[in-house]
C-alpha cells in the first residue's frame, strides 16, 4: 500500500499537464513554435504544448532557461557519444594542458587537461550525469516522501498532524553536515550515501509546504463536497487535494533540484560524496583547487558548468511559476499587449490610453 | 424630484473599454453614453457582465493593464477627463469632486490604519488642512453618518467595526472634500438585509439634506426604486433603457427590462412558481454586432441582428430596440 | 404539497446546541472562550416538505444545516433522522448517511473541483458508494442525471470553468441527487446568481421535488427566494428560533418584532410603493455571540423590551395553528 501510495502520490507531481515541458526534445518544442507542422490539431495535448510555445516565446527568460536544461539533458543523456574522451582515461604526457585558445592548448583537448592529464570537457559532460541523476532522485525521494507526509499532517491534523511537524522541526534543526558524516562513516562515501544524505535532509521543505498548501485547500468547498459525497480520506487527498498543489510543488521540486546539485557538489567537493575515478563537478572542483594558480580551467571549467544549471533551473523555475498562476499570466499577456499597444499608437499618434 | 438644469455634471460619450487577456479581447464597455445632473441620482442597473462597474472605474480612472479605454469621451463640467494633457487637474477632480463609495466594505478600508487616520489623510491631501482641523471636520462626518460615539470611533480600527459601521465610515470619507458627484459601486450588496435597510436610509436622508448627484451601481431592482430618479439598465456592455424611476417600473419597454422586472421577486406580490429569463448573458469576447439580447428574446428576429443604438423615443426616455423604437 | 402532520418527520431536532472553541481568556487563561452559534433549537422537517431557514449573517443558519450532515459536532441536544439517533456518529456512519442525505453549496464556483471533468464529479457519489466500479459504467446514469437538471450532453468531458454560475449550480444539483437521497440541504443555493436566473435554479428544485419526494432545509438570507420554494419557514436571529410558521402565515401576518423588521428591510421594486412603505429599521447591534444576554437576544435591538425580556429568554410557543414565535410581549 505504501508503494502504491507512494507512486500515486508522485505521479501528478510527475506529470501534471505542461510538467514534461522541461523535459521535453528541442525538436518538440521547435514543431510546437512552427506553424506549419500539421499536428493532429484536435488533440488537446498538442493544443497545449502550442500555447505553451507562445508563452515561452514571450518570456524569454523562461526560453533561455529552457533551452539550456534540455541541451544539459541531452548532454547527460548522450554522454558517451559526444564526449571525445573517456574521462578517466588518463594521459601522464599532456598534464595541465591549458584549453585550445591558448598557445600549449590543442584541440585533442578542447578545455585542457588536469592533473593526470584527463580531459577536461568530457569530465564535465559526464560530471552533468551526476549532477542531474542526485538531484531527480533525490527530488522524487525526498518530494515523494515528504508530499505525502504533508499531505497526511494537513488533512488528518490533531495529534498526527503536531507528530509530524514536531519531527519536521526536530529534523531540521539536526546539522546537515553532521548526519552527512554520520552515514558516511557507516555506508562509506559513493553516489548512494549523497543520496541518502540529501534525501534525508531534503523531505522536511517539502512536507512543511505541502502542510501549509494542504490547509488551504482543505478549507474550500469542492474538498468539502467530497467528504459530504461519502470519499474517504485517501481519496479525498489524493483525488482532490493533491491535483490541485501541482503548481506550488512543482515550482518547489524545481528550485529543490537547483539546491541539490549545488549541495551534491558541495558533498563530493568535501570528500563525502563521489569517489575517484568517477566524476562529479564538485570533486573535479576540490581537485582543481590545489592547481588554482597554475591551471584555473580546472576549476572554473566544472565551477561554471555548476552556475549555468543551477541559473538555468531557477529560470525555468520562475516561468513555471508564472504560468501556473492564471492571474500572473494574465498580467504578463497584459504588459505584452501594452507594449505592444504602445508601440502601434507611437506610429499612428493617437490619444494615449488612461491606463496608468 | 428636482428638476435637471441645463449642462449635465458628467456626460459619458460612447465609451469603449476593452480588456486584453490570452482568451480573447473582452469589450467589456461597448458604446455607454450617458449623463448625469445637479442634484439627480442615476441608477445603473445590470447583471454580472454587463459593464456597469467597468463604465464607473473609467470615470475614476481606475482600468488598468489589461483593461483600457478604446474609445470615446468622459466629461466633467465640459472638460475631458481622459485628455492626457490634463493629469494633474484631473487627480483633483478624481476624489475631490468626484468620489466613490466600493462594494465591500470589508476589504475597502485599510486594516493596519485606524479610522481616524483614513478619514483625515483625505482631508489633509485634497484640501490641506491641518491634524487639528481634519480632526474635528472627521468627526462631524461621522455625526454626520449617524454613527454614535465618533470620538471613539476614531480610534478603533476596521476590524474592530461592524459590516454596516465599515460601509458608514466609507460613505464619510467619501463625503469629506463635499464632492459634487458620488459614485456608489453596489454599496449594500456585501451587507445583512436589515443592515442594508439602514445604509439606504442614510443615503436617501443625505441625498436630501446635501445636494449631491448619485451614481448608483446595482442589480438590485428594490434599491434602485427606493432612491434614484432616474435608471439606465445596462446589458452585456451596452445600455438598453433610460428612463425616470417611475416610468421605467411602470412601464418597461425593453424585454430584457421586462424580463429583469418579472424575475424580481416581490414580498408584496405572490406567484406560484418564480419566473427567470431563459438562457444566458453572451459571450464578450465575440459579441454580436446586432442586439445582444436576441438569443433570449421572444420576439427576436432577422432585423434584430443589425446594429442597434440608442434612440429617443420620448421626453427622458430612450430605449435600444428599433421595434419598440418604431412603435 | 403540504405535508402530513400525522406522519413521522424525516429529520428530527431536539434542543441542539452547536459551540465552537475560539481561544482563551483572562490572565492565566482559565476561561474558556465559546461562540454560542446555535442554541436550544428544535423543529421538524417531514418527508418531502420544504423547511426555509431564513437569518442574517451570524444567525448560525449555516451551523445548522451543517450539524444535521454531521459536519459540526453537537455541544448539545439531539438530531434524529427517520427515527434513528444520529447525534453522535462516528465517521463511518456518516459515510452510510450520505447516501440519504446531501448538500447543495452556496458558491457555484468553488464547489466543483477545477481538475475534475462534469461526468467524474457527478460520477463520484455512485462510486465511492460502489454503486459502479467504474467511472465508465456510470455514464449513462451521469448522462441522465445531467439531462434531467437542464444540462447540455456534450457536458460530461468538459471542465467547470467552461460553465456559467446557473450551469454549475445544476451540476452541483446533480451531483447531489445522484444517489435519490430523502433530504437535501440547500445552503444559500441561489445568493450567487444572477437574478435572472435564480429562478431557473429555485424551480428545478421544486421540480425535482415534485419528481422524487425530497425533502430540503433551504437556507436564505433573502425572504423574497424562499417564499416560492418553502412549505415553512424558520427565522433565525443571534442563533436561535424566532419564529416558525407556514409560509402564508409568516408573509402575511409575521408576530416577532424580527419578523417584521426583515420583511420590512426587504425593498419593493417599485417607486410609488417603496417610497409609500412604512418602513421598520431598528437600530443597535446584534448580541457578542461569545457572551450572549441571558434574556432575549433581540433585546439590544427590539422597540418593546422590558425588564422580563432582559433576564429571561422567551420560549418558543404556538400562537394560531402551526405559528411558533419566541417573544414575551407579543
Amino acid at each position: 500500500m505504501v508503494v502504491a501510495v507512494l507512486q500515486y502520490g508522485f505521479l501528478p507531481l510527475a506529470l501534471p499537464a505542461f510538467s514534461s515541458e522541461s523535459l521535453l526534445d528541442k525538436d518538440m518544442v521547435q514543431s510546437a513554435k512552427d506553424k506549419q507542422n500539421p499536428a493532429v490539431e484536435s488533440h488537446e495535448w498538442l493544443g497545449k504544448l502550442k500555447e505553451l510555445g507562445q508563452e515561452l516565446n514571450r518570456d524569454k527568460a523562461g526560453l533561455i532557461g529552457v533551452v539550456l536544461i534540455t541541451a544539459l539533458v541531452l548532454m547527460a543523456f548522450f554522454a558517451p557519444t559526444i564526449s571525445p574522451h573517456d574521462p578517466t582515461e588518463q594521459d601522464l604526457t599532456a598534464r595541465l594542458a591549458p584549453p585550445v585558445w591558448y598557445e600549449k592548448g590543442s584541440w585533442n583537448h578542447l578545455l585542457g587537461t588536469d592533473h593526470l592529464g584527463r580531459d577536461v570537457l568530457s569530465r564535465s559532460i559526464h560530471g552533468s550525469r551526476v549532477s542531474l541523476l542526485v538531484g531527480a532522485a533525490v527530488v522524487l525521494l525526498a518530494g515523494g516522501f515528504g508530499v505525502v507526509m504533508g499531505l497526511i499532517a494537513g488533512y488528518l491534523g490533531g495529534r498526527t498532524d503536531a507528530f509530524i511537524m514536531r519531527w519536521i522541526d526536530t529534523q531540521v534543526a539536526f546539522p546537515g553536515l553532521l548526519l552527512a558524516l554520520i552515514i558516511l562513516a557507516v555506508i562509506g562515501p559513493s553516489l548512494t550515501t549523497v543520496v541518502i544524505v540529501l534525501s534525508l535532509n531534503g523531505w522536511m521543505v517539502f512536507g512543511r509546504m505541502t502542510r501549509g498548501a494542504v490547509l488551504a485547500v482543505r478549507q474550500t468547498p469542492y474538498v468539502e463536497a467530497a467528504e459530504i459525497v461519502g470519499c474517504r480520506w485517501p481519496r479525498v487527498i489524493f483525488r482532490h487535494i493533491l491535483p490541485n498543489l501541482t503548481s506550488p510543488l512543482l515550482t518547489l521540486a524545481i528550485l529543490e533540484f537547483a539546491r541539490i546539485v549545488l549541495a551534491e557538489a558541495a558533498l563530493s567537493f568535501l570528500g563525502l560524496g563521489i569517489q575517484p575515478p568517477a566524476t562529479s563537478w564538485g570533486l573535479d572542483v576540490a581537485v582543481g583547487k590545489n592547481y588554482m594558480f597554475m591551471a584555473w580551467w580546472l576549476v572554473t571549467i566544472p565551477g561554471s558548468a555548476i552556475a549555468v544549471t543551477v541559473l538555468a533551473i531557477n529560470l525555468v523555475a520562475s516561468w513555471l511559476r508564472l504560468i501556473s498562476d492564471p492571474q500572473e499570466r494574465e498580467k504578463q499577456f497584459a504588459r505584452h499587449m501594452a507594449s505592444k499597444l504602445r508601440r502601434h499608437m507611437k506610429l499612428e499618434t493617437r490619444k494615449e490610453p488612461v491606463s496608468s | 424630484m428636482t428638476a435637471a438644469p441645463e449642462a449635465p455634471l458628467l456626460e459619458v460619450e460612447d465609451l469603449r473599454v476593452y480588456f486584453y487577456t490570452r482568451a480573447g479581447v473582452v469589450q467589456g464597455a461597448r458604446g455607454v453614453s450617458f449623463s448625469v445632473h445637479q442634484g439627480e441620482t442615476l441608477g445603473i442597473v445590470g447583471e454580472s457582465g454587463s459593464g456597469k462597474s467597468v463604465s464607473v472605474q473609467a470615470v475614476m480612472g481606475l482600468i488598468h493593464a489589461p483593461g483600457c479605454i478604446e474609445g470615446g469621451d468622459i466629461r466633467y463640467k465640459g472638460r475631458s477627463l481622459l485628455d492626457t494633457a490634463g493629469r494633474k487637474t484631473q487627480r483633483i477632480v478624481r476624489g475631490k469632486e468626484i468620489s466613490m463609495i466600493f462594494q465591500d466594505p470589508m476589504t475597502s478600508l485599510n486594516p493596519v490604519f485606524t479610522v481616524g487616520t483614513q478619514i483625515t489623510e483625505v482631508l489633509r491631501h485634497h484640501l490641506n488642512m491641518d491634524w487639528t482641523e481634519a480632526h474635528r471636520r472627521a468627526k462631524e462626518l461621522l455625526e454626520l453618518v449617524d454613527i454614535n460615539a465618533p470620538e471613539k470611533r476614531l480610534k478603533q480600527y476596521p476590524h474592530e467595526l461592524s459590516g454596516g459601521m465599515r460601509q458608514r465610515v466609507m460613505i464619510a470619507i467619501s463625503l469629506a472634500c463635499e464632492p459634487q458627484l458620488l459614485i456608489a459601486d453596489e454599496p449594500t450588496t456585501a451587507l445583512d438585509v436589515t443592515v442594508q435597510a439602514q445604509i439606504l436610509e442614510l443615503l436617501t436622508d443625505l441625498q436630501q439634506r446635501l445636494n449631491v448627484s448619485v451614481i448608483l451601481i446595482t442589480h438590485d431592482l428594490g434599491i434602485v426604486a427606493q432612491l434614484c430618479h432616474r435608471v439606465a439598465v445596462m446589458y452585456a456592455g451596452r445600455i438598453i433603457e433610460v428612463g425616470t424611476a417611475d416610468e421605467i417600473f411602470a412601464n418597461p419597454i425593453h424585454p430584457y427590462t421586462r424580463g429583469l422586472l418579472n424575475a424580481t421577486p416581490r414580498l408584496d406580490v405572490v406567484t406560484e412558481r418564480m419566473v427567470s429569463i431563459e438562457g444566458v448573458p453572451p459571450n464578450l469576447i465575440s459579441p454580436p454586432r446586432g442586439c445582444a439580447f436576441s438569443p433570449r428574446c421572444a420576439k427576436a428576429d432577422n432585423a434584430c441582428d443589425k446594429a442597434q443604438s440608442l434612440t429617443d423615443i420620448g421626453e427622458n426616455r430612450q430605449v435600444c430596440c428599433w421595434r419598440e423604437a418604431s412603435k | 404539497m403540504t405535508p402530513s402532520a400525522r406522519e413521522a418527520p424525516l429529520v428530527r431536532v431536539e434542543n441542539l446546541s452547536v459551540y465552537f472553541n475560539a481561544g482563551r481568556a483572562g490572565f492565566w487563561g482559565q476561561k474558556q472562550l465559546r461562540v454560542h452559534a446555535v442554541e436550544g433549537l428544535g423543529f421538524d422537517i417531514f418527508p418531502g416538505e420544504t423547511l426555509g431557514l431564513v437569518g442574517e449573517s451570524g444567525s448560525g443558519k449555516s451551523t445548522t444545516g451543517r450539524a444535521i450532515l454531521g459536519r459540526v459536532p453537537v455541544s448539545e441536544g439531539r438530531i434524529f433522522f427517520r427515527g434513528e439517533e444520529i447525534s453522535h456518529a462516528d465517521r463511518e456512519k456518516n459515510r452510510q448517511l450520505s447516501k440519504h442525505m446531501q448538500l447543495v453549496f452556496q458558491d457555484p464556483y468553488a464547489s466543483l473541483n477545477p481538475r475534475m471533468k462534469i461526468v467524474d464529479i457527478v460520477a463520484e457519489p455512485l462510486l465511492v458508494h460502489g454503486r459502479v466500479k467504474r467511472p465508465k459504467e456510470a455514464v449513462e446514469t451521469v448522462s441522465r442525471l445531467l439531462e434531467r437538471v437542464g444540462l447540455p450532453p456534450d457536458a460530461l468531458d468538459r471542465y467547470p470553468h467552461a460553465f456559467s454560475g446557473g450551469q454549475r449550480q445544476r451540476v452541483g444539483i446533480a451531483r447531489a441527487i445522484a444517489l435519490k437521497p430523502e433530504f437535501i440541504v440547500a445552503d444559500e443555493p441561489v445568493s450567487a446568481l444572477d437574478v435572472s436566473i435564480r429562478a431557473q435554479v429555485v424551480n428545478l428544485l421544486q421540480d425535482l421535488q415534485a419528481e422524487f419526494g425530497i425533502a430540503y432545509l433551504f437556507i436564505a438570507h433573502d425572504l423574497a427566494v424562499v417564499r416560492h420554494i418553502s412549505h415553512r419557514i424558520a427565522i433565525m436571529y443571534a442563533g436561535k428560533i424566532v419564529e416558525l410558521a407556514p409560509r402564508a402565515l409568516i408573509y402575511d401576518r409575521p408576530v416577532h418584532p424580527y419578523t417584521q423588521a426583515l420583511l420590512s428591510a426587504v425593498p419593493v421594486p417599485d417607486p410609488p410603493v417603496q417610497r409609500a412603505r412604512k418602513r421598520i429599521i431598528y437600530a443597535g447591534e446584534p448580541p457578542n455571540p461569545l457572551e450572549p444576554p441571558p434574556g432575549c437576544r433581540f433585546q439590544s435591538r427590539c422597540p418593546f423590551v422590558d425588564r422580563h425580556c432582559v433576564q429571561n429568554a422567551p420560549p418558543l410557543t404556538e400562537r394560531e395553528a402551526g405559528q411558533w414565535a419566541a417573544c414575551w410581549n407579543c
